[in-house]
């Protein structure tokens, strides 16, 4: 691309205009994105609401099953570190780099709770062999198997986010240590910050469908 | 001006960039670059698509078994299907030639995401790799058709997971090419074009942009949800465990039918290029193509359920769907007006382009009236599932998408290449093809509506006179397409030089020298005029 030279201060204005320009168009196309992923998980809302109208007292029952203190824990994690990463992005504006990575670092980490109690809550359910194709889910009756059966694809296909969310954020921690993401350049981590809001929104309805509507 | 006039001028072929050889083309992240590296490659699968259609027309040359057994039969049909929509008809246009002339249509220099632009081509042919592989390893070739619609496609012992996952990739990398574009036109139009001052092919991309965006993932989650029915054995439409076939039909077809869109839009936005420029007259209607454009991408949202008119659907439900459907065919309508009378008055010249865009308009009108019979309700319970289905879908989806593809593929030849292919070749072609088309497939119209259904490898003797036809006409149809291959293949090394404006086109594609530089343009241009004016006398420059 030229940019037109005449005196080193308007370049670096020149400079400093394309990265704004490159930053909107990035942000755009990530918003797109994050458009098609609500309509991914909009198809599964959709064959939920269907199946919780045909089935509602089986829904009612098998929601029973769930845990939820440890939902509640999860939704928790999810929302301190959606919180912690907005907090992040702050802190590359300030050129705080130190707290920055702090507060990326901390994201990570609600994160990986947030997989560990899902991987306690889910094995906890193998242990009483409740998972798809098992015996004990195929004589339950066809609504509590349907419930179920949605219960390990939303949270799976979430839990698949959350999975590139985490890499997502540490890639960050990388770029912010040797500074590719600075203060005049943050447009990845917000990017990542956008896509992790979109993490914990999706959970946010997932919570009280699965969880809290019994 | 091309490189012999002008000795600075290096084409975006010959570019030196980071890379040399086969790396400077796989690594590329040059629009027009990555646009052939689509057009090569959805040409080697569209002849795998073209040679398995024509299998089958050899096998319904005669009643019973002729040179393949029904199971066969049942995995061509299905795999001629995904090839086709999946990786031809959907991205083609788009892929191609919304790659290459988008941005320089717009005055850019690039697509906003190059790196994106490289990465869904690489989505592109692992999907279309696993799409063809499924017809060759394994439990045998897929046998649910392109539809896959369960409870079979969740209980067939074929290769089903295979074609689910291509079509799941495939859908991903449309997505981001749809997404590429939007954001394109939105933050990298030239100063001075407005909203309102784009060229229609590029509008006619914008709308194409956000179904590919809205409606692709819908698709996406429900193939994942097949798969998940045949891996872990979940019931979402089993019926045995629960779930709701019909469910996966309303899912299937909200993406499916607006992908019918995805794949004509971009066609009329191509013919809309082309009326003006071999009419050297302004695009009538310029803001009613560009609406109606725009009312199809909406309206084309809500009126999957007329493929669904004897699945059981409720009353209330099917004159809905069908009544909406009606609505469709007005936009679709007002754009052919527009066409035509573009032409009006205008200084025609009847080059190749624009007989594949005449071609287009009179196939399309037949695909499009055919339409109106299998929307409304009680003509389409007659006609459902047979041979008029086949024969209305060829129509729009050959006839219309395919003919624009061609027209598109002579108009902006000289452009792309920078060569002139040979025009007599080029008639002969069109015509042959244009005949051979016909032949194939309205005889299918007729038996269909007699009773022949789809999808049948086998018929009763009085079908025979219409398949026989039919297949004959798929011969001529496949001379017809070596001709306009040949012809563009050799002309594209061995051609006369092309100029930079062979057409006497306005739009910003032919302002620039052919081919085109790797950065498009030396200096970005100023938008001052509305885009299809044609000046004062003959409007050239």
């Amino acid at each position: 691309m030229k940019v037109p030279v005449t005196n080193s201060k308007n370049m670096s204005v020149q400079a400093i205009h394309n990265e704004r320009i490159d930053s909107e168009t990035g942000k755009l196309g990530m918003w797109i994105f994050l458009f098609t992923e609500l309509f991914l998980f909009g198809g599964l809302f959709l064959v939920y609401a269907v199946f919780r109208a045909k089935y509602s007292a089986d829904f009612h029952h098998a929601a029973e099953e769930l845990n939820t203190f440890i939902g509640t824990l999860n939704t928790v994690f999810l929302l301190v570190s959606s919180m912690t990463v907005a907090m992040s992005i702050t802190a590359i504006q300030k050129d705080d780099k130190k707290l920055a990575l702090f507060l990326v670092g901390l994201t990570v980490l609600l994160a990986g709770l947030f997989m560990m109690n899902k991987y306690f809550e889910w094995s906890h359910k193998f242990e009483f062999k409740i998972y798809p194709g098992s015996e004990v889910l195929k004589n339950l009756p066809q609504g509590e198997l349907l419930f179920f059966g949605l219960y390990y694809m939303m949270t799976g296909l979430h839990a698949l986010h959350v999975l590139i969310g985490m890499i997502l954020l540490l890639i960050n921690i990388v770029k912010i240590k040797n500074g590719t993401v600075s203060s005049n350049h943050y447009l990845h981590l917000e990017n990542s910050g956008l896509y992790w809001h979109l993490v914990d929104l999706i959970w946010i309805f997932l919570f009280p469908l699965l969880y809290l509507i019994t | 001006m091309n490189a012999s006039e002008n000795g600075s001028h290096v084409s975006f072929l010959e570019h030196k960039g980071k890379y040399k050889g086969i790396l400077s083309w796989l690594l590329t992240t040059d629009h027009k670059k990555i646009a052939l590296l689509y057009l090569y490659s959805i040409m080697i699968f569209f002849f795998v698509g073209v040679i398995l259609g024509l299998l089958m027309r050899i096998e319904l040359f005669k009643p019973g078994e002729t040179i393949m057994d029904a199971q066969t039969y049942n995995g061509m049909f299905t795999i001629h299907g995904i090839i086709m929509i999946f990786i031809i008809v959907i991205p083609a246009l788009p892929a191609i030639f919304g790659n290459f002339f988008l941005p320089i249509m717009i005055g850019a220099k690039d697509v906003a995401f190059p790196k994106l632009n490289l990465f869904s081509w690489y989505l592109f042919i692992i999907g279309a790799i696993f799409g063809v592989l499924s017809q060759f390893i394994g439990e045998g070739s897929p046998d649910t058709g392109w539809t896959f619609y369960v409870p079979y496609s969740a209980e067939s012992s074929t290769n089903v997971i295979y074609a689910l996952v291509a079509a799941f990739i495939l859908g991903f990398s449309s997505i981001l090419t749809g997404l590429n574009f939007i954001v394109t036109m939105h933050r990298m139009r030239a100063p001075g074009m407005g909203w309102f001052r784009m060229p229609l092919f590029p509008w006619s991309l914008y709308a194409t942009g956000w179904i590919q965006v809205l409606a692709t993932p819908i698709v996406g989650i429900t193939l994942l949800m097949v798969i998940a029915e045949r891996v872990l054995k979940i019931g979402f439409f089993d019926p045995a465990l629960g779930g709701d076939p019909v469910l996966f039909q309303h899912l299937f077809w909200i993406y499916s039918h607006p992908a019918v869109y995805i794949m004509i839009l971009p066609g009329m936005g191509i013919v809309t290029e082309i009326f003006p420029t071999f009419s050297q007259k302004p695009v009538f209607g310029y803001t009613a193509i560009l609406f109606s454009s725009l009312a199809i991408a909406f309206v084309g949202y809500f009126v999957w359920g007329h493929h669904m008119f004897t699945a059981g659907i409720s009353y209330g439900s099917r004159w809905f769907f069908s009544f909406l459907t009606f609505i469709v065919a007005v936009p679709s309508a007002i754009k052919v007006f527009n066409w035509i009378s573009t032409m009006y008055g205008g200084s025609i010249d009847l080059k190749p382009p624009l007989l594949y865009a005449i071609f287009f308009i009179f196939l399309f009108m037949i695909g499009g009236f055919t339409g109106l019979t299998l929307g409304s309700v009680a003509t389409d319970v007659q006609a459902h599932d047979t041979a008029f289905v086949v024969a209305h879908f060829h129509y729009i989806i050959f006839g219309g998408m395919g003919f624009a593809f061609f027209a598109g593929l002579h108009y902006w030849f000289p452009k792309i290449f920078g060569k002139m292919y040979n025009n007599t070749l080029a008639y002969a072609g069109s015509i042959v093809i244009f005949i051979g088309f016909n032949l194939l497939y309205f005889p299918q119209f007729i038996i269909g509506l007699q009773g022949m259904p789809r999808r049948y490898f086998d018929y009763l003797p009085q079908f025979q006179t219409g398949h026989q036809l039919s297949t004959i006409g798929g011969f001529i149809l496949f001379i017809g397409l070596i001709i306009m291959v040949y012809n563009l293949v050799y002309h594209a090394k061995k051609g006369a030089p092309a100029p930079s404006n062979p057409w006497k086109g306005v739009t910003l594609e032919w302002q620039i020298p052919s081919p085109p530089s790797h950065e498009n343009f030396e200096e970005i241009p100023q938008i001052k005029n509305h885009p299809y004016f044609f000046g004062e006398s003959t409007g050239n420059k």
